[in-house]
């Protein structure tokens, strides 16, 4: 007998791009009015082609996507914003259906795109549990079974009676998370919930989910958490422009995804925020030359710039950029915080471009990957993302490039040697 | 499959055909309406509807006084406009009786047409996060204004006995049992209804403004305010072709002796109610699957 709990066969989604169907009836009305009297289509601007529903203009979110799943398999879907994660978690959750292609699934399905998902504000805790519970697809005596480990789970006992309305954000995902975390499906989807709560709480879902997985059950999650990622897949899927790039073990998908990134442009541009504080807008690295690339010199120094606007006076605001070898080490980090300027930085409302200076000679050959982060020390975390970058660094002769082989090591810095002789004392090394 | 890792996909075995639970294709045809799946989805709907009735509560000073306080005043209103000052008939049933009896049972479909018709877009948010059967939605809205029709079939009763003991000619008939009927046929005529407009919303976001007025057209075009026999023959046939008519007049038949109706009429009444409610499950059914998309 197969053990395959999920076949993903050929499955596609296309998007209809620009304006979609008519809008209003009454833009329909007219333009089958005006056909009727063999008038031009009176919304059409001048010029264009008379293509109603505009066919041509598709967008492939899925191309042609195929991967089995295995019970009690963890399998990481990772990829960059608009790869095609999320569109394919909705279709295996059945929120929206594929263009062709056909999944089949054996056991109950359960997804958690969301935590908190139903969530009424006047209605108590303990009142949304049931209902949020029942949302995600449990009956009621299974809720009524699982209430008392819910409520432990998301420790706020002593407000489990009080109008989630009056709870801090923070209570609000744990109390939802402890709900989605005891369900008790066969597969269990999850998109990006763990980017939610403290760090410990994390810590705390985390866990969870490695007891789900070891009690047989088949989870498909997807994260931009890569060390999330990496503690919880045995496998991982990666994405890209709707196609499905790798499949296989997750170490070595990981190595491949950030390879991959340096494969991008050497710049990243966000279009969408969710802060009302801080918003990043680019992100660049800029080689020796002052260009764009994604492609650095080993010998010659480049700069990351980061294009920001603070929306709203933050004091004590630090910018951080971790660099990540492919393996997952951390290279080193970088803040503006260690400059001697910081205490005396401007963090008033207004657009900023801050500039970190990575000199030659310092980052060995090979892909790096960048997390940015922007927070006040102790106090908040304002913007966190992994895997914002990637970029190579090349051979281009430097410290370690007199004989063909890559030298093992994070930094590959040109030190200073000197050799004299000794007479015949032992040799000795020293440093000047 | 093998046990290597399938680096560079193509390489894509289908498993063999075995103990699937469910297939997700792109395509479903307009019939599949997966009732029995709706079924497993009960404890939603009641949970739903304890929430609609506990959230009310909770939000307004008055709570559930409102089931009570709206249909009051649109009778009383009814009375003074209708009754007294344009001076319709209501067939020798005090007005203020005659109003309330129409007034609770319209209300009953108006609301499971207007709030059912929002089903798709106002939930939006929601059902684009996790699926459940989308009908749980619309049955559970349905369910919901059961609770208050219930609290204002109590007033009418009420304000029933007050004229009664004071010797109004109002009496109970047999057709009084057919009450559960009736309530059935609006309730599927509400949900039909609001189903095709929540469907068709998703494309026409216009025609939701429109079946508020629609309904409000509706209702004097069902003998809500005034009685079938209070209209001139001419005008007739526009009662008698609006198949909520036979429902409104046999309640009224029901509980208060006044009202003309034939079992032929609610039969008619009845089918035209099945039409109206497949066609809706039709539409919904296709509009479901997709309906993220465009929302």
């Amino acid at each position: 007998m197969s053990d395959t709990v999920i076949s993903v066969q050929k499955v596609s989604k296309a998007y209809r791009l620009g304006q979609i169907g008519g809008g209003t009836l009454k833009e329909d009305f007219s333009r089958w009015w005006a056909k009727l009297l063999r008038k031009p289509d009176p919304f059409l601007k001048i010029g264009e082609e008379h293509n109603a529903r505009k066919i041509g203009e598709q967008f492939w979110a899925l191309d042609e996507v195929s991967f089995n799943v295995k019970q009690g398999e963890v399998l990481g879907v990772i990829g960059r914003n608009g790869a095609g994660k999320s569109t394919l978690l909705k279709i295996l959750s059945q929120v929206t259906m594929p263009t062709s292609g056909q999944i089949k699934i054996k056991g109950r399905i359960a997804s958690l795109l969301e935590v908190g998902t139903g969530f009424h504000p006047e209605l108590t805790g303990r009142e949304n549990v049931f209902l949020n519970g029942a949302i995600l697809g449990m009956t009621k005596p299974e809720i009524r079974k699982k209430f008392d480990e819910i409520v432990a789970f998301s420790e706020i006992e002593e407000f489990i009676d009080t109008p989630v309305k009056r709870y801090s954000s923070g209570m609000y995902v744990r109390l939802a998370f402890a709900v989605a975390a005891h369900l008790e499906p066969e597969i269990l989807i999850c998109d990006e919930v763990l980017a939610v709560g403290d760090v410990e709480f994390q810590k705390k879902c985390l866990g969870k989910m490695q007891d789900v997985s070891r009690g047989g059950r088949t989870i498909l999650f997807v994260s931009h958490n890569m060390a999330a990622v990496t503690k919880l897949c045995d496998r991982c899927a990666l994405m890209k422009s709707g196609r499905l790039q790798l499949i296989g073990p997750t170490n070595e998908i990981m190595q491949q995804y950030l390879k991959f990134g340096a494969q991008g442009d050497g710049i990243r541009v966000w279009d969408k925020f969710d802060n009302d504080e801080i918003r990043i807008h680019t992100l660049k690295i800029l080689g020796a030359d002052g260009a764009i690339t994604g492609h650095v010199d080993i010998r010659r120094p480049f700069t990351v710039e980061i294009e920001y606007a603070i929306l709203r006076p933050i004091p004590g605001f630090r910018l951080a950029l971790r660099f990540i070898v492919s393996d997952g080490t951390i290279a080193f980090t970088a803040s503006d915080s260690a400059d001697s300027a910081y205490e005396t930085k401007p963090s008033s409302s207004g657009h900023y471009v801050a500039r970190c200076v990575v000199p030659g000679e310092l980052l060995n050959e090979g892909f790096y990957s960048l997390n940015l982060s922007a927070d006040i020390p102790f106090k908040k975390e304002l913007f966190v993302e992994e895997g914002v970058l990637g970029f190579s660094v090349e051979q281009t002769g430097g410290v370690n490039a007199r004989f063909s082989e890559k030298w093992p090591g994070v930094v590959c810095p040109r030190l200073k040697w000197q050799t004299r002789s000794v007479g015949d004392k032992s040799l000795q090394l020293q440093e000047i | 499959m093998s046990e290597n890792p399938q680096m560079n996909v193509p390489a894509h075995s289908v498993p063999a055909d075995e103990g699937w639970t469910s297939v997700i294709t792109p395509h479903r045809g307009w019939l599949d309406w997966r009732l029995r799946q709706l079924w497993r989805y009960r404890d939603l709907i009641t949970l739903f509807v304890w929430r609609d009735f506990v959230s009310v509560y909770k939000q307004t000073i008055l709570g559930p006084l409102w089931h009570i306080i709206q249909p009051l005043l649109t009778t009383i209103t009814f009375t003074i406009m209708f009754g007294r000052i344009a001076k319709l008939s209501t067939e020798g049933v005090p007005a203020f009786l005659f109003y309330l009896s129409g007034n609770v049972m319209w209300s009953y479909f108006a609301n499971n047409i207007n709030k059912t018709s929002s089903t798709f877009v106002g939930n939006a948010a929601l059902l684009g996060k996790v699926y459940f059967h989308r009908l749980v939605i619309p049955i559970s809205i349905t369910l919901s204004n059961l609770i208050s029709f219930a609290i204002q079939l109590g007033i009418f009763l009420v304000f029933f006995a007050i004229y009664y003991f004071h010797g109004a000619n109002v009496h109970f008939t047999a057709w009084v049992f057919c009450v559960p009927l009736f309530l059935l046929m609006l309730a599927g005529y509400g949900l039909g209804g609001g189903i095709i407009v929540s469907a068709l919303t998703t494309r026409y976001r216009d025609l939701a403004n429109l079946v508020a007025l629609g309904v409000q057209l509706l209702m004097f075009a069902t003998p809500v305010i005034f009685p079938v026999s209070a209209i001139p023959e001419k005008y007739r046939w526009v009662l008698q072709y609006n198949p909520l008519t036979p429902v409104i007049e046999g309640f009224r038949l029901g509980f208060l002796g006044a009202g003309h109706v034939t079992l032929m009429q609610l039969g008619i009444s009845f089918g035209v109610m099945l039409v109206v409610l497949s066609i809706g499950l039709m539409l919904f059914t296709h509009v479901e699957k997709t309906f993220m998309d465009t929302v």
